[in-house]
């Protein structure tokens, strides 16, 4: 394997890493939990995505190219979209019912500062 | 009797090949298997399968993967920024976006490329009502976004399915 092409993944490594990063500060920075959503989503898009292109480059050059990396990235972003849009969902149907009940105030850790 | 038993068949096509990538195999045992559940799987599943929209456009349907593919990696630098800038510089908002498309599976197409794009999130797809609510991480004018995504997206998808 040359140079170039162990440079190439490991740079597509370290993005990969890099966006998975992102996506993880989002998770804690961000203030309520829709827009926590937004950090995971896209963490897997880019940051898993560049990874599993360079497991596809390095496994090929090694002369084992298998399909498998393709596969992975067409079932997270499959699954990706609809298990946001369920935590979604149960975040709707918590706070319709926190309404209805009457309870004072958000509870601990879901209030957003605005 | 072959369209009672295999009510989707390029669903089943689409499984037997999946089964057989996974085990990056065609021995006899894995085909066995892939035809096995390329037609036991869409048959358990027909209850809650909407109709199978039709790809009219099949280049325009590469073209269309390689568009969103760029628009998620372009933007992703654009989240990235407001992910480490100050919080204030959020404005998170929820955007009702009307729908022209009808096609229940290109409505979830739809619904998944503004998932995976950044910034947005979809979080409720009504079709009834014909509308995709979404979540902007940092929206500031929704007629923008509603325009994007009615333009970027639904446009191309309703070419590509004829719908």
């Amino acid at each position: 394997m040359t140079l170039v092409v162990e440079a190439v993944v490991a740079l597509l490594i370290l993005f990969g890493a890099a966006f998975a990063l992102l996506g993880s500060i989002a998770l804690t920075r961000f203030p309520d939990l829709l827009t926590r959503l937004h950090g995971p989503s896209k963490a897997t898009t880019l940051g898993i995505g560049s990874v599993l292109v360079a497991s596809i480059v390095y496994f090929s050059m090694r002369g084992s190219f298998s399909a498998h990396e393709l596969l992975i990235t067409i079932f997270l972003m499959i699954t990706t979209p609809v298990s946001a849009q369920f935590i979604a969902k149960a975040h709707f149907a918590s706070m319709a019912r926190r309404q209805r009940d009457g309870a004072d105030g958000a509870p601990k850790g879901t209030s957003a500062p605005r | 009797m072959i369209a009672r038993a295999l009510p989707y068949p390029r669903l089943s096509l689409l499984v037997a090949a999946l089964w057989l990538l996974l085990n990056d195999s065609v021995e006899p045992a894995h085909l066995v298997l892939a035809a096995a559940l390329g037609v036991a799987l869409p048959w358990y599943a027909r209850r809650i399968l909407p109709s199978l929209p039709v790809v009219h456009r099949p280049l325009r349907a590469v073209g269309y993967v390689l568009f969103v593919l760029r628009d998620i990696v372009v933007a992703n630098f654009q989240v990235a920024r407001l992910v480490l800038s100050p919080l204030h510089r959020l404005h998170p908002r929820i955007v009702v976006v009307p729908l022209d498309v009808t096609e229940p599976l290109v409505a979830s197409m739809l619904a998944m490329t503004v998932t995976l794009t950044p910034g947005t999130v979809s979080v409720e797809l009504d079709l009834e009502h014909r509308r995709l609510t979404v979540h902007a991480l940092s929206a500031a004018d929704p007629a923008t976004l509603i325009h994007d995504i009615k333009t970027r997206y639904e446009a191309r998808l309703k070419e590509i399915f004829q719908c």
